[in-house]
């Protein structure tokens, strides 16, 4: 028997299920080695030769390289886990939003000053027109 | 014999911490988060817990992908800070009461909670900013005010404990914690939330209504409060707002009936609604 899954229908969202969590494993085993400062050192002295320590598949490679922020998320990634990359690269929680919404730092920012985003119309995938 | 005298709920967004670490607290930006613990901090002075039992989640920090427990006890001495990727707090070491850490993972497990005992252990965010909120700034070569022991919980990989299985584990602390033949003031915090989505399209939902009524029915109806489904948070209150099932522990950990005596919310603290409440027990 399958789980079912009911939260499927929430819009721009990946709920991080073990299904996800196998996919994304060495993805995200990669993120958080970059919690100690010797491997940051390595990764940033040479990305493809630190990545090749983790046997992530090509997409989930270039996604890193290519810092394809919402690519990991599809690919298996996790955000608390990818958070630790933006780090390396001096980008925090907020600003790291403001990417994966498409809306850049100033206007997420904004938005969230003046309350968030807004659970109206943002509950189902039909309210934004996906299946 | 210890006893558990209070609740508090509060988020533990790491932002929190960060502005604390950085002194930019009288900003406008975060004024107001942090006028709303003035009186916690007042609370805190006049409570004088001897002990914290602390319930929160890594964030993918101290735990990686290799290792997913859904209770993790902290039973070692102490628990340093971690390096989230840009450095340890620049706060204390966390102390542990080592013999009632240890009396409850004993308990709890005898209880039929199969917890993870967790004898070396570092602590992220989720831990340190809720005693930053609520001490205020402690220089890290100073000490904490109380004893800490963390009990930290999966709140990362979908499933996290239903509500109702945090409610009873809380019930199951209490009767541990109440069994120790110690005198000692214990206050347990639960942390996490409130509303916030850190990821993909959604990132930056907010549900102020829900919040609110979420802590209504937690102070008032805590039963009912514990039966809401996962699938509820994840789509009223963001796929990390799953992270309030951990306020149910410390719930079932008091009275039916308790005196709410503080209570705040503000949004935004960086992508999240920051919640707080402080519960006492009546008895």
């Amino acid at each position: 028997m399958t789980m079912k899954k009911d939260y499927e229908d929430i819009p721009g969202t990946f709920v991080f299920d073990a299904d996800r969590s196998r996919e994304g494993y060495h993805l995200n085993q990669f993120c958080i080695s970059l919690r100690q400062q010797a491997n940051r050192e390595a990764f940033n002295a040479d990305e493809g030769a630190y990545l090749d320590r983790f046997p992530m598949t090509p997409e989930q490679r270039q996604a890193v390289l290519s810092r394809d922020w919402n690519g990991m998320l599809a690919l298996g990634g996790n955000v608390y886990y990818t958070s630790k990359l933006a780090a390396n690269d001096g980008i925090n929680f907020q600003q790291l939003a403001g990417i994966m919404t498409g809306m850049g730092n100033e206007a997420y920012r904004e938005m969230m000053v003046k309350g968030g985003r807004s659970i109206e119309g943002n509950r189902y995938k039909s309210e934004w027109g996906e299946e | 014999m210890a006893r558990i005298t209070a609740g508090v709920g509060c988020s533990h967004v790491p932002a929190i911490g960060v502005a604390m670490d950085t002194g930019i607290t009288d900003q406008p930006y975060w004024q107001p988060v942090f006028k709303g613990f003035e009186k916690s901090r007042d609370w805190m002075k006049a409570a004088k817990p001897d002990v914290i039992f602390l319930v929160y989640n890594d964030h993918c920090t101290v735990f990686d992908a290799s290792c997913i427990p859904t209770f993790a006890l902290g039973c070692a001495a102490e628990f340093h800070p971690a390096d989230e990727g840009w450095g340890p707090r620049p706060v204390p070491v966390v102390r542990n009461h080592q013999k009632l850490a240890s009396h409850i993972a004993q308990s709890l497990i005898l209880d039929e909670f199969d917890i993870t005992i967790m004898n070396e252990m570092e602590v992220d965010h989720g831990l340190t900013v809720p005693l930053s909120v609520m001490y205020g700034e402690i220089d890290k070569d100073g000490e904490w005010p109380a004893l800490v022991i963390p009990l930290c919980v999966n709140v990362v990989q979908y499933p996290a404990p239903t509500g109702n299985r945090c409610f009873n584990l809380g019930r199951a602390v209490r009767r541990a914690i109440e069994s120790f033949d110690e005198e000692l003031n214990v206050v347990i915090f639960g942390t996490g939330g409130m509303s916030h989505q850190l990821q993909y399209k959604r990132a930056g939902l907010i549900n102020a209504e829900w919040d609110k009524r979420f802590m209504d029915m937690l102070v008032n109806d805590p039963v009912a409060a514990s039966q809401i489904p996962h699938v509820e948070y994840l789509r009223e209150a963001g796929s990390e707002g799953v992270e309030m099932v951990m306020w149910h522990v410390m719930r079932g950990a008091l009275d039916e009936q308790v005196t709410e005596v503080h209570r705040h919310y503000h949004v935004p603290a960086s992508n999240t609604a920051v919640g707080h409440v402080i519960l006492e027990n009546r008895g």
